[in-house]
């Protein structure tokens, strides 16, 4: 233990506290400023003259105040407890704040970021006499319904295992014995701490190469994910980010979620509290909020704090990677964290890059999205762990020459561009399909070929020809008019304006359509496309375009998106039927 | 006694920097005595060593380096609050200026008030009927949301948040209501429009208003606001009233922040806000809302001015990342003879979701919402192409798209600001357009409304 050091408040400026006295500091050491205990962050030093960032409000200090450095940089607890809870930046819970200070956060509360007292029933999957690494799993706890919490060896611990011990236990309660290789005994309990800003080592990183799946057309079919993958959503205000971003959390396939509301609205996190227990999990039938962790740092909470959420949030979401798990991680938003950035970096009087924001900027985000990825976890049975991490960008009037977005833009792979032109008409969600991407569209369209249908990809493909053919000939068309074109450019209008409506168009509040199944969406796409097909052919054999877009099938087909998934197969071998049938009967007679 | 300072050294702007100061806090209140016994506010910015810097909340004027006094007073600004602060009028410092006596505090609350932790907050989901169907059938309002109105000079904003605050109601008639108008920068002929509406319906009685106008002091604005909330807070939290804050104008409080910001040389942002413009506008914005546990409400209404109509410009940029959606005036629409001039298809209500439907509006009301926005939308563009091509050139269908997004904006959005519609009404006006469509383009109703309600008087 490091002899305390003391230091005194000279200057106060909003979140930047200057200390002298701080010499023997580290920088990013915490410390607790003045009497009232708020916790700061060294993120400077100049001689002994400490600079601080702090996490809480800081009307009311003064200088000669005192500052006391805890001697460690800011780290998150890692031990069960985490499950369904509602943290702070910095991993304060805020269900235990608001049975301590009421209503409103008040400053200086001091809260253990997990409880000491709840006991966790501990079941070792190790035995005495096993020889034990970092990372292995010397037991299990089931934290909630969904999530079983694996108790791993912690970072620098080798050794055998000389003792271990079931049942209920707190997570300080020392569980296991680990006779070390130099001889000496280490206690070990489920209670681990790491510094959040430095990423959770690994063995080594993978190329992710499986989808994630989302149960959302917009992003499965059209732009996917992959698990260990990066994208971002970046959008005007009102396209619908947190929309996506919620409906992401709510039905991607990952055992965990991560959800970080930094810089939002306090009721969007409201929501996700009061909404997630409520909502089941497609595969289990749970609670999806047994799988979920959120982190809030909302607008109105102090600035400083939000700068660190996405370090905490990503942290905790690794130390589940570890475990072997898919974690997927949501941060809305990232322009958020980014002010917060500019905001401390202004005050260190820093000379400022594009817009006022640090110089840094870029390598911070990059820092941040890399910890990403799939990944072979320490432990001897050399299991693979994902993380995703998902951010949203809010870039000032919708213009993504801002500097955050173009950042995020260098990193990440997946891009969905919303786009407040198709927010206005309604059409959600709004991901622009001409200007999005995925560069992992190639490998999941192997993966789809190869899971789902065989002509998955070509549908794929034949979709976006539809979409791209149509911007061309509105263009046309806005020109010319619509009579200009021939019956087969019309037709290919058509069937674009079905893809968008009836498939690229989810509605996420309804309860049926929140949700798509890959089958759903395969057979969706498939009949769109078959409209298509089959309706060229007829043209071909001189069947009459009007009757021809008139067919009772194309109803039958606008309405698919509310047709509950046990009735897929049934109804659309139907409809396929019909399908044929009505364009064979709108056919001339005798061909 | 607080130790008086007579160590001025210098006054720039709003910005005044004392010496060899003891004890001072950051963010601290402070008296100035003028040599004429006149008493000033001002609040510490930085302490540095034995220097503090301060902004004056008034003008700088008259004050005099070498005479004037400081006293620091240990602690922020503060409204005094009692159940009388209904139906007064007050400076932008909380000072009565009705010719009332001084407000009797049972409390007096600091003015920047506490973050609200979201795991207390309470899902604002009870639908407000306005009685403004452009609001109510497609950006319905709910108690605890914060909804700014976007407009442009020279259009009927105030119009319509009187109109607002003249008919809001739930439909069970339930609760307390309260209305808090903060005026940050507007004429006096603007001001008193509201204040003679309020007069006139009586809502002046149950009404706080906080008055700042044009010739004000400019810097008074930054805490005008934050006393509007300071009060709305007292009356939803503690009196268990539901609270429609209304506050105009946004924009001339973000540049009363941004002269601050300039005097202190801080690096700015976008147009010369400061980089904090955000943080600084949400901690205002997020004071609305509703908690668990407490009856009462605040529903936000603030009113911006777009700088020459730019929606991207920071303020309104900024204001719509933090609120919950936005109603948006249009000076095309106004132009035409629409009032209210709302432009439905940028406005939003992000809530509105879960303040409509079974048992809060009617079942069909999500449905309806969609396929209006849809079909006004593809009727927008079918008119857009009958401009440039001519009626010969849109199809059978576009041509009832066309007429549909004309008698939209004629019956659905332009009632007046007098005509106070039920939720009901609005839907029935709703499904009459609707009607005019032929039934396979409702491709957003479910059929049992359309069953239900389509082609039906």
């Amino acid at each position: 233990m490091k002899s305390t050091i003391e230091g005194r408040i000279v200057k106060v400026s909003g979140p930047l506290v200057i200390a002298e006295g701080m010499r023997d500091a580290e920088m990013f050491d915490v410390v607790r400023v003045s009497d009232k205990k708020l916790i700061g962050e060294i993120i400077e030093m100049h001689g002994d003259r400490a600079s601080i960032q702090v996490y809480e409000e800081t009307a009311g200090l003064g200088p000669g105040e005192i500052v006391i450095s805890e001697g460690a940089p800011l780290s998150v607890e890692l031990a069960p407890g985490m499950m369904s809870q509602i943290f702070d930046g910095i991993q304060r819970p805020l269900e235990r704040i608001k049975e301590l200070a009421g209503n409103n956060i008040a400053r200086g509360v001091s809260v253990e970021s997990l409880s000491r007292e709840k006991l966790w029933n501990f079941q070792p999957t190790s035995v005495t006499g096993d020889y034990v690494e970092t990372g292995d799993v010397l037991g299990t706890v089931q934290e909630t319904e969904l999530v079983l919490h694996k108790i791993m060896v912690p970072h620098g611990v080798r050794g055998t295992l000389t003792r271990i011990e079931s049942g209920d236990h707190t997570i300080l309660d020392t569980i296991a014995v680990v006779k070390v290789d130099d001889g000496s005994e280490r206690e070990i309990n489920m209670l681990q701490k790491w510094p959040v800003r430095r990423g959770r080592p690994y063995i080594e990183k993978l190329a992710p190469d499986e989808p994630l799946l989302t149960g959302q057309r917009n992003i499965d079919t059209m732009f996917p994910l992959v698990m260990g993958g990066t994208a971002t959503i970046p959008g005007p205000f009102g396209s619908g980010k947190t929309v996506v971003q919620h409906q992401l959390a709510k039905w991607s396939a990952a055992d965990i979620v991560v959800y970080i509301g930094c810089g939002e609205r306090g009721n969007e996190m409201t929501d996700v509290l009061r909404e997630f227990p409520e909502l089941l999990d497609a595969k289990s039938g749970k609670s999806l909020m047994e799988r979920t962790i959120l982190i809030a740092n909302t607008s109105d909470m102090p600035v400083a704090a939000r700068e660190a959420s996405i370090y905490t949030g990503i942290t905790i979401a690794e130390y589940f990677r570890d475990m072997g798990y898919s974690v997927a991680i949501m941060a809305d938003s990232t322009s958020r964290w980014a002010e917060a950035l500019r905001e401390m970096s202004g005050r260190l009087e820093e000379m400022p890059g594009e817009e006022g924001y640090p110089a840094y900027l870029g390598s911070r985000l990059a820092n941040f999205y890399e910890r990403a990825g799939c990944v072979r976890c320490y432990g001897q049975d050399k299991r693979i762990g994902v993380l995703t991490a998902i951010g949203a960008v809010s870039p000032p009037g919708g213009d993504l020459s801002d500097p955050v977005a173009q950042s995020t833009l260098r990193i990440v792979k997946v891009f969905w561009g919303l786009d407040s032109a198709l927010a206005y008409k309604r059409h959600f969600p709004a991901i622009n399909w001409m200007n999005s991407y995925s560069l992992y569209a190639d490998k999941v369209g192997q993966w789809m070929d190869r899971n789902v249908a065989p002509e998955w990809s070509r549908l794929r493909g034949d979709a976006l020809k539809l979409l791209q053919d149509e911007a061309e000939l509105e263009e046309i068309v806005r020109l010319v008019g619509q009579d200009a074109l021939s019956f087969s450019d019309r037709l290919k209008l058509e069937a674009a304006r079905s893809l968008r409506e009836d498939f690229l168009q989810q509605d996420s509040f309804d309860d049926v359509d929140t949700y798509c199944s890959l089958n759903k969406q395969y057979r969706m796409l498939s009949i769109i496309l078959k409209f298509y097909y089959e309706g060229v052919a007829a043209l071909d054999n001189n069947a009459s375009y009007n009757e021809l877009t008139k067919i009772p099938a194309r109803y039958e087909i606008s309405r698919l998106k509310f047709l509950p998934e046990d009735q897929v197969e049934a109804k659309f071998e139907q409809i396929s039927r019909d399908l044929v049938d009505q364009i064979n009967a709108v056919m001339p007679q005798g061909v | 006694m607080a130790k008086e300072y007579r160590t001025i050294e210098e006054v720039a702007g709003p910005l005044m920097l004392v010496q060899q100061v003891v004890d001072v806090k950051y963010d601290e209140l402070g008296e100035i005595e003028l040599p004429s016994g006149e008493i000033r506010r001002c609040k510490v910015l930085e302490v540095n060593g034995t220097d503090a810097l301060v902004q004056l909340f008034e003008s700088s004027l008259g004050i005099n380096v070498e005479k004037s006094k400081v006293r620091f007073l240990g602690k922020g600004l503060e409204l005094a609050v009692s159940p009388d602060v209904l139906g007064r009028v007050f400076d932008g410092m909380g000072h009565p200026i009705d010719g009332g006596p001084e407000i009797i505090p049972t409390r007096m609350l600091d003015i920047n008030g506490q973050p609200m932790n979201p795991a207390a907050r309470d899902y604002p989901n009870e639908f407000i009927q306005t009685g403004v169907s452009a609001i109510d059938g497609l950006n319905t309002l709910v108690r605890g949301q914060k909804l700014p109105i976007f407009t442009g000079s020279g259009l009927p904003h105030a119009q319509l948040a009187a109109q607002i605050a003249r008919q809001a109601k739930v439909r069970d008639g339930s609760g307390k209501f309260a209305v808090v108008f903060a005026a940050m920068g507007i004429t006096f002929e603007e001001a008193d429009y509201f204040v003679s509406d309020f007069r006139r319906t009586g809502a002046i009685d149950r009404t706080v208003m906080f008055m700042n106008l044009a010739n004000d002091p400019a810097i008074e604005r930054i805490s005008t606001p934050r006393m509007a909330l300071t009060a709305a807070e007292y009356l939803a939290f503690e009196l268990d009233m539901h609270v429609l804050v209304i506050m105009t104008d946004i924009t001339y409080y973000a540049e009363a922040l941004r002269e601050v910001s300039a005097a202190r040389k801080e690096v700015p942002g976008r147009r010369g806000y400061p980089g904090y413009l955000y943080t600084d506008l949400a901690t205002m914005y997020e004071r609305a809302g509703r908690q668990e546990g407490k009856d009462g409400s605040i529903t936000l209404v603030p009113i911006l001015t777009m700088p020459d109509d730019d929606k991207t410009h920071p303020i309104p940029d900024l204001t719509g990342y933090i609120t919950e959606g936005q109603i948006v005036l249009s000076r095309e629409l106004y132009r035409k003879g629409i009032r209210p001039p709302i432009d439905v298809m940028p406005s939003l209500s992000r809530l509105k979701d879960k303040g409509i439907g079974e048992g809060k509006t009617r079942a069909d009301h999500a449905n309806t919402m969609n396929q209006l926005f849809a079909a006004y939308s593809r009727g927008k563009d079918a008119k857009e192409l009958q401009v440039i091509l001519g009626e010969d050139a849109l199809s059978e269908v576009d041509r009832i798209y066309a007429a549909f997004a004309d008698a939209f904006e004629s019956e659905y959005i332009s009632q007046g600001f007098e005509t106070d519609r039920t939720i009901v009404e609005t839907l029935t006006t709703g499904w009459k357009l609707l009607s005019m469509l032929p039934r396979t383009e409702l491709k957003r109703v479910k059929d049992v409304f359309i069953d239900q309600y389509y082609g039906k008087d």
